[in-house]
C-alpha cells in the first residue's frame, strides 16, 4: 500500500471558503447519474457492434442453421412413422437408411454449428468488450483532473469491470437466447398454422398478452437494474476508500464503524439484487401461467372441433405437442430480457461517462512551438487577461496579466488557498482559463497537441504517485524512450541514485513487491527524476519538496540550478528556502498577485513577503 | 510499464484443486438459508417433473376422451391440464420467491465478511496486494458466486433429477431403447471432467486478469496528475490495451473449450436419440411396438433435451464459480493477527495493566520505551539488512521527542510499530511499562493516536472524520481540536460548516487543509501517547507557526514521538533523536545535537553548515 496511499484526491480544489458556497441543486455525481442523451445505451451498443456486422451476420447464420438442425429431429420422427415404417413393412430399406443418415447429420450439425457459433460469437463479443473497456479508459484519461476528483476511482473501476461484465453476459448468452427464441417460435408457429389455421391462429393470439407481459417486465426491471448499478458502485467506492486508507482505518479503530457503514451500503445492494430476482420471478409466473392457460384452452377447443369433426385427431395430437413447445422459449426470453436490461442499465452509465466532454480538449489544428532561440531551452510564458472560476461557482482567480521571460525561475508564495496551485494548473493546462489565454512563446496552450505541450510544460505535484512497475520504469515516464544510463543520470542529479541502488533489485525493484517500499520523501525524489528526464522548457513544481528533508531539498535545488538552469521554472513552496534560487518572487493573496519583484527588493521592503520571510527565518532557529 | 505479471502473490496450490471442494466451502454461508434453499430445490424439481407430466396428460386426453368422444371426459381433461399448468407456474414462482432474498443475502454476507476481514488484515498484507485484485474479489467474483447460487446450484440438481427421472420413465417405457439412449452417458462424463479441469484453469486466469485490469484503471485515476502532467496518455493506454488483449486471449481460449464441450453435449445424446429412432422404427415395422409408444418415448426423450443441453453452461458457470470461490477464500483464509487475551487472565505481573477500555494502562508511568527494536518487512529477503536494527529510545512520560533521519531511514516505519500497524521482528516496545504485545490492538490503538504524513480523509463529514479519533467527543472537544490544528477557521467557512462532506465523494480540500484535519483527528481524544509523522509538511509558514504554538500545549500533557524534517518541527520537542543505519545514534536537545552531531547538523541545515 505504500504507493497507493496517496489516494485521496488532491486539491484542484477551491480550497478557501467562499468558493463553494454556491451550491448546485442536484449533483449528478452524488447519485452517480451522469446525464446521457436518451437512447444512448442502444446507440452505444450499436456503435460497438457495427464494425463487426459481417461477423455478427455469420454468427446469426450459424445459429439459424443450428436451430434448423435442432428442429429437424421432430420432423424426422414424423418421417419415420409416416414413411419409414410403411416402407419397412414393404421390405424397402433405403428410407430407413436415409432416416439414419438424416438424424446423424442433424446431430452432427447441431453440435458442429453450435461449436462454430460459440467461437464466432466469442470473437465478436471479446472484440466488443475490448473496445468498450478501451473507450472507457481512453475517455477517462481525456477527462479533467477535476472530473476525476468528483467521479472517484471506485466508480470508474465499477464502470470498467462490473458494468462491462453485464454487457458480456448479454453478448455471451443473450444473442443465442434471443435468436433461439425467435427461430423456434417462428418455426413452431409456422408448423401449427400448417397443421390447422384455427389452432395456429389461436396460439399466435396468445402472444398478445405475452407481449404485454414482456413490455411490463422490461419497464419494471430497467428501474431495478439502474438502481442496482448505482448500488454496486457505492459499495465499490467504499471498498476502495477503505483499502486505500487502511492505515488510518486501523489506527483510529474504524473497523467496527466501517462495518456498520458498509453494512448499510451492502444492504441497499442486497435489496435491489433481491428485487431484480423477484422481478424475474413475477415475469416467469405470469408468463408460464398465460402459456399453460393457452395450452389448456387450445386443447379444449381442438377437442371440441374433433368432436364436431372439423379437425382430424392426428392433427390435434401433433398440435397439442407443438403448442406446448411453442411456449418453452418464454423463460429463455425472460433470461434474455433480464440480461438485456441489466446490460442496458450498465451501458447507460457507461454512456453517461462517455458523454462527458473533456474540459481541456485537444486542438483541431494543432500548432507547433517555434524553435528555441540561441539554443537556450527555456520558453517565455504569458498570461493575458486570464481569469478562472470553477464551474461549480465562485471566481478563484480574478482577471490578471503576467509575463515570465524565458529562463526565469519564479517562486510563487502565499497562504494556503491564495490560488498558487490554480495558477500552476492553468500553466500546465490541467484547466483552461475561463477568460483570456495562456501563451507559451506566443502560442496559445490550447493550440498545442498533448505531446507538444508536454515537451513544453511539465508539472511535478506534491502527491508523488508511483505506478506498478519498476523504479526505472517510473522514472522513464518522464521520457519513455530514455536509455537506462539517462534514467540513472537523472536519478543521480537529484540525489536519488543512492537509495535506489540500495533497494533489493536497484532500478529494477518492483515498487509493489518484496522490499519495494519507498518512503514519501523518496517518492518525491523519483517524481523529480521523472521531471528532469522529461527535460521540459517550463518546469512547474507545486509543493514538490514538502516531504524532503533539508539535504534532499538542497539536492533538488542544485539540480534545478545545474540541469535545469536555462529552463523557465515556476516553483510553489511553503518553505521559503526555494526563494534563494529564484530570480523573481510573486506573492499571491485571495487569488490576486499582490507583490512581484526580485527577492532582494521585496525583502528590503515591508510587504507580505518580507513578513513571511521573517516568520520563516524564525522557524529555522 | 510492464504491468502486473502476477500481481497477486501466487497462492500456494498444494492440494490438487477440485471444483466441488471449492464450492463446498460456500456451505457456511448457505447454512443459514439451507431450509429455504432446500425447499426451493425440491419445489424446482417437482415443478420440472410436473412439466414432464404435461405431455403425458395431453397424450391421455387425446388417446382417451377425445378419441372416445367423451365430452365430460374432455372437460375433466381440460381442467386437469389447467390445474397442472397452474401448479407448474406457481411452483416456478415459489422457487424463485423462496430464494431471491436469501441468495442475494449470501452474496451480501460474503462481501461483508470479505470487507471486515480486509479491514483487519495487517498493513503488510495490503502492501503486498494490489487493491484492484481485492476489489475484483469483492465484486465480479461475488457476482459469479451469486449467479451460481441462483442458477447452476439449483439447476444442476433439478436438471439432474429431471434427467434421472426421465431416464427411468424411458427405461420403464421401453428398456432396450432406453439403454441405447443412455449409452453416451459414460463418454460424456469422462469428457466433461477433462473439460472441467482445463476450463477452471482458464477461468482462474481470466479472473486474475480482470483484477489486474481493475488495478490499472485505479492507478490511472490515482496517478492522473502524473499522466496528464507528462502527457503519457498514450503509453498508459498502450499498457492497458496489452492487458485488455491478454484478457481477450484468455476469454477466447475459454470460449474454445466451451464450444468443444457444448458441441459434444449436443451431438452425442442426439446421436443416441437417432439410433433409438432407427431401432424403434424397425421394431414398429416388425410390429413389436406400437407407433404411439414410439412417439411417447421420443417425446419424453425430446423433453429431456434442454436439461441435458443446459449441462454445458451449468458446468462452465460452476467452474467459474469454483475459481471465484478459490480467489475469495484465498483472502478470507489469510489469518488475522492474533491478539493477546484480555489482561487479567495473564499472570499477576500485568494485573495492573490496561484497566478500562481506552484508558492508559495504570503502568509505571515510564512513558514510551523502545528497547532493541528490530524490524524487517515480513516479505523482505531474509538476507537483506533489517530496516531497524536495535533501536533503543526512551520517551519519558509527558515528554516530546523528535525523530530525525535522512529520507528513507525508517522513521515512518518506526512510527508504524507503536500502534502495531506493523509487528516488531525483535525487541520490545513498552507504554508506561506495559509491553504493547500484551495489549489487545484495539485498546493499544485507543491509547496511541497517529497523524500520518499523507493525510487521508474518508467520505464523511468533517466532524465525522475528526471524531474518528474519539467517537464520544462532544462539540466543544471537536472545536478545541480544530482550533489546535488551526482548522476551525476554514471549517466554519465551508458550505455546511463541520457537517460538510469531504473525502473521495465530497468536497476536495487542499493538502494543507487535509493535513490539519488529520492532526485534529489525532489530538481530539487527548490520547496519552501521540505519534505524529511530519505533521506540518504541507502547511505554509504562517499557519505552521500558529499550529506549532497550539500544538505545544497539547504536547505538554502527552507523551509524543514526532517525525521531523525541519528545525521548526524539532523545536516542538523537548529532545531529538537521530535515526541512522537502523539505530538511534544520538539523543539530545536540538542545540546539543547541532553542536555534537555532524549528521544531525547536515540534516537540519543542509550542506553549507555541514561543510563548515
Amino acid at each position: 500500500m505504500t504507493t497507493i496511499s496517496t489516494a485521496t484526491p488532491a486539491t484542484p480544489g477551491p480550497p478557501e471558503p467562499g468558493a463553494h458556497t454556491a451550491q448546485a441543486p442536484v449533483d449528478p455525481f452524488d447519485r452517480d447519474v451522469l446525464p446521457a442523451p436518451p437512447d444512448a445505451a442502444r446507440r452505444l451498443l450499436g456503435s460497438l457492434l457495427r464494425p463487426h456486422r459481417l461477423r455478427v451476420s455469420v454468427a446469426v447464420l450459424l445459429l439459424l442453421g443450428q436451430q434448423a438442425a435442432v428442429q429437424g429431429g421432430p420432423l424426422l420422427v414424423a418421417f419415420a412413422i409416416d414413411h419409414v415404417v410403411p416402407a419397412l413393412r414393404e421390405g424397402r430399406y433405403p428410407p430407413l437408411f436415409w432416416l439414419a443418415v438424416g438424424y446423424a447429420v442433424c446431430a452432427g450439425a447441431s453440435g458442429g454449428l453450435q461449436y462454430a457459433f460459440t467461437r464466432a460469437a466469442a470473437r465478436v463479443n471479446q472484440s466488443v468488450l475490448v473496445e468498450l473497456r478501451g473507450r472507457i479508459y481512453r475517455h477517462a484519461q481525456a477527462l479533467s483532473v477535476d472530473f476525476h476528483d468528483r467521479y472517484t476511482s471506485g466508480r470508474l473501476i465499477s464502470r470498467s469491470t462490473t458494468d462491462v461484465e453485464s454487457l458480456r453476459e448479454l453478448l455471451d448468452e443473450g444473442l443465442q437466447e434471443l435468436l433461439g427464441v425467435v427461430v423456434s417460435v417462428a418455426y413452431i408457429a409456422a408448423l401449427l398454422l400448417y397443421l390447422d389455421l384455427g389452432l395456429g391462429g389461436a396460439a399466435l393470439a396468445s402472444f398478445v398478452p405475452l407481449g404485454l407481459l414482456v413490455r411490463d417486465f422490461q419497464r419494471r426491471s430497467m428501474r431495478v437494474y439502474r438502481k442496482r448499478s448505482t448500488a454496486i458502485a457505492s459499495v465499490i467506492v467504499k471498498f476502495a476508500e477503505t483499502l486505500n486508507g487502511i492505515r488510518p482505518v486501523q489506527s483510529f479503530r474504524q473497523e467496527r464503524a466501517n462495518d456498520e457503514r458498509f453494512r448499510a451500503l451492502n444492504a441497499d445492494h442486497w435489496k435491489v439484487n433481491g428485487d431484480s430476482i423477484l422481478e424475474m420471478a413475477r415475469y416467469v409466473v405470469a408468463s408460464r401461467l398465460t402459456a399453460n392457460v393457452a395450452v389448456a384452452a387450445i386443447v379444449l377447443w381442438g377437442a371440441y372441433r374433433v368432436a364436431d369433426g372439423t379437425l382430424a385427431l392426428g392433427a390435434l395430437a401433433a398440435a397439442a405437442l407443438y403448442v406446448r413447445r411453442l411456449y418453452d422459449p418464454i423463460d429463455r426470453l425472460g433470461m434474455f430480457l433480464n440480461s438485456y436490461q441489466s446490460a442496458a442499465a450498465s451501458l447507460e452509465k457507461i454512456a453517461g461517462l462517455l458523454a462527458q466532454v473533456p474540459g481541456v480538449p485537444e486542438p483541431r489544428r494543432p500548432r507547433e512551438l517555434p524553435p528555441v532561440r540561441d539554443g537556450r531551452p527555456g520558453r517565455a510564458v504569458r498570461f493575458e487577461g486570464v481569469s478562472f472560476g470553477y464551474r461549480t461557482g465562485g471566481e478563484v482567480l480574478p482577471r490578471f496579466d503576467l509575463a515570465i521571460p524565458a529562463g526565469q525561475t519564479v517562486a510563487v508564495v502565499g497562504a494556503t488557498g491564495a490560488g498558487k496551485s490554480t495558477l500552476a494548473k492553468l500553466l500546465a493546462r490541467f484547466y483552461d482559463a475561463s477568460h483570456g489565454r495562456v501563451l507559451l512563446d506566443g502560442v496559445d496552450l490550447r493550440e498545442l497537441s498533448t505531446p507538444e505541450l508536454r515537451r513544453g510544460v511539465v508539472m511535478v505535484t506534491q502527491e508523488a504517485f508511483l505506478f506498478s512497475g519498476t523504479v526505472a520504469e517510473n522514472i522513464a515516464i518522464g521520457r519513455p524512450d530514455a536509455t537506462r544510463a539517462e534514467v540513472e543520470e537523472a536519478a543521480r542529479a537529484i540525489g536519488a541514485h543512492d537509495f535506489i541502488t540500495a533497494l533489493p533489485d536497484g532500478y529494477d525493484t518492483d515498487v509493489r513487491k518484496r522490499g519495494g517500499r519507498i518512503s514519501a520523501g523518496q517518492r518525491q525524489l523519483v517524481a523529480f527524476a521523472r521531471a528532469l528526464l522529461a527535460d521540459p522548457a517550463v518546469l512547474i513544481l507545486d509543493e514538490a519538496t514538502s516531504s524532503l528533508d533539508v539535504p534532499g531539498e538542497q539536492a533538488v535545488q542544485r539540480a534545478m540550478h545545474t540541469v535545469l538552469g536555462d529552463r523557465t521554472a515556476v516553483v510553489i513552496a511553503h518553505r521559503l528556502s526555494t526563494v534563494e534560487i529564484a530570480d523573481r518572487v510573486l506573492v499571491m493573496a485571495d487569488g490576486r498577485l499582490v507583490e512581484d519583484g526580485p527577492p532582494g527588493e521585496l525583502l528590503a521592503g515591508t510587504g507580505r513577503f518580507a513578513q513571511l520571510h521573517r516568520a520563516w527565518q524564525d522557524s529555522l532557529t | 510499464m510492464s504491468l502486473l505479471d502476477e500481481t497477486a502473490p501466487a497462492p500456494a496450490r498444494e492440494a490438487p484443486r477440485s471444483a466441488v471442494r471449492s464450492l463446498l466451502r460456500l456451505w457456511p454461508y448457505l447454512r443459514p438459508v439451507r431450509a429455504r434453499w432446500g425447499t426451493a430445490a425440491v419445489v424446482g424439481t417437482v415443478a420440472s417433473v410436473v412439466g414432464l407430466a404435461i405431455p403425458l396428460v395431453l397424450k391421455w386426453i387425446i388417446d382417451g376422451p377425445v378419441a372416445a368422444g367423451d365430452t365430460t371426459g374432455v372437460w375433466w381433461g381440460g381442467v386437469l391440464l389447467l390445474a397442472v399448468g397452474v401448479a407448474e407456474a406457481a411452483l416456478f414462482g415459489l422457487r424463485r420467491w423462496l430464494v431471491a432474498r436469501p441468495l442475494a443475502g449470501v452474496e451480501a454476507a460474503m462481501r461483508a465478511d470479505l470487507y471486515g476481514h480486509l479491514q483487519r488484515l495487517p498493513v503488510a498484507f495490503h502492501d503486498r496486494w494490489a487493491s484492484g485484485q481485492l476489489l475484483s474479489r469483492g465484486t465480479t467474483d461475488l457476482q459469479l458466486l451469486r449467479m451460481f447460487l441462483v442458477f447452476p446450484l439449483t439447476f444442476l440438481l433439478v436438471n439432474g433429477v429431471t434427467i434421472v427421472v426421465g431416464c427411468i420413465v424411458l427405461l420403464a417405457q421401453e428398456w432396450t431403447l432406453g439403454l441405447v439412449l443412455l449409452a453416451p452417458v459414460l463418454p460424456l462424463v469422462v469428457l466433461c471432467s477433462m473439460f472441467e479441469a482445463r476450463y477452471s484453469v482458464a477461468a482462474r486466469r481470466a479472473q486474475d486478469q480482470v483484477g489486474d485490469l481493475a488495478t490499472v484503471v485505479e492507478e490511472a485515476v490515482l496517478g492522473i496528475r502524473i499522466i496528464k502532467g507528462f502527457g503519457r496518455h498514450r503509453s498508459q493506454a498502450r499498457a492497458f490495451r496489452a492487458l485488455n488483449e491478454r484478457l481477450k486471449g484468455t476469454e477466447l481460449h475459454k470460449a474454445r473449450l466451451l464450444a468443444t464441450i457444448w458441441g459434444l453435449i449436443l451431438t452425442l445424446p442426439e446421436l443416441a436419440l437417432g439410433a433409438a429412432l432407427v431401432l424403434g422404427t424397425m421394431r414398429v415395422a416388425d410390429g413389436d411396438m406400437s407407433a404411439g409408444t414410439l412417439v411417447a418415448f421420443l417425446s419424453t426423450a425430446l423433453a429431456l433435451r434442454w436439461p441435458v443441453e443446459s449441462l454445458g453452461f451449468l458446468l462452465a458457470m460452476s467452474n467459474e464459480a469454483a475459481t471465484a470461490a478459490d480467489r475469495y477464500f484465498e483472502v478470507v483464509d489469510t489469518p488475522l493477527p492474533k491478539d493477546p487475551a484480555e489482561p487479567g487472565t495473564s499472570a499477576g505481573a500485568t494485573s495492573a495493566g490496561a484497566t478500562s477500555a481506552g484508558a492508559a494502562p495504570a503502568g509505571d508511568g515510564s512513558g514510551l520505551r523502545l528497547s532493541g527494536v528490530t524490524f524487517r518487512f515480513p516479505d523482505a529477503d531474509p538476507g537483506a539488512p533489517p530496516v531497524l536494527d536495535g533501536v533503543d529510545l526512551h520517551v519519558r512520560s509527558g515528554e516530546t521527542v523528535a525523530l530525525v533521519g535522512t529520507t528513507g531511514s525508517g522513521k515512518t516505519t518506526l512510527t508504524a510499530l507503536v500502534p502495531r500497524l506493523h509487528e516488531l521482528t525483535g525487541g520490545r516496545i513498552t507504554l508506561d511499562g506495559v509491553d504493547i504485545q500484551r495489549v489487545p490492538r484495539h485498546r493499544l490503538r485507543g491509547m496511541v493516536a497517529v497523524a500520518f504524513e499523507e493525510p487521508t480523509l474518508f467520505s464523511a463529514s468533517v466532524a465525522e472524520n475528526v471524531r474518528m479519533g474519539a467517537p464520544d467527543a462532544d462539540d466543544e472537544e471537536l472545536w478545541r481540536a480544530l482550533e489546535v490544528a488551526q482548522a476551525a477557521g476554514f471549517v466554519r467557512a465551508l458550505p455546511q460548516g463541520e457537517r460538510t462532506q469531504v473525502g473521495e465523494q465530497g468536497l476536495s480540500l487542499s493538502g494543507g487543509q487535509r493535513q490539519r484535519l488529520a492532526l485534529a483527528r489525532a489530538v481530539i481524544g487527548r490520547p496519552p501517547f501521540l505519534v505524529l509523522d511530519d505533521p506540518l509538511s504541507a502547511l505554509d509558514v504562517h499557519t505552521e507557526a500558529k499550529v506549532e504554538a497550539a500544538l505545544r500545549e497539547v504536547l505538554a500533557s502527552t507523551t509524543a514521538l514526532v517525525v521531523a524534517h525541519r528545525p521548526s518541527t524539532v523545536l516542538l520537542a523537548d529532545r531529538a533523536a537521530l535515526l541512522s543505519g537502523g539505530r538511534i545514534t544520538a539523543v539530545g536537545t536540538h542545540q546539543e545535537l547541532l553542536r555534537d552531531s555532524a549528521e544531525y547538523r547536515h540534516l537540519m541545515s543542509g550542506d553549507r553548515e555541514g561543510e563548515r
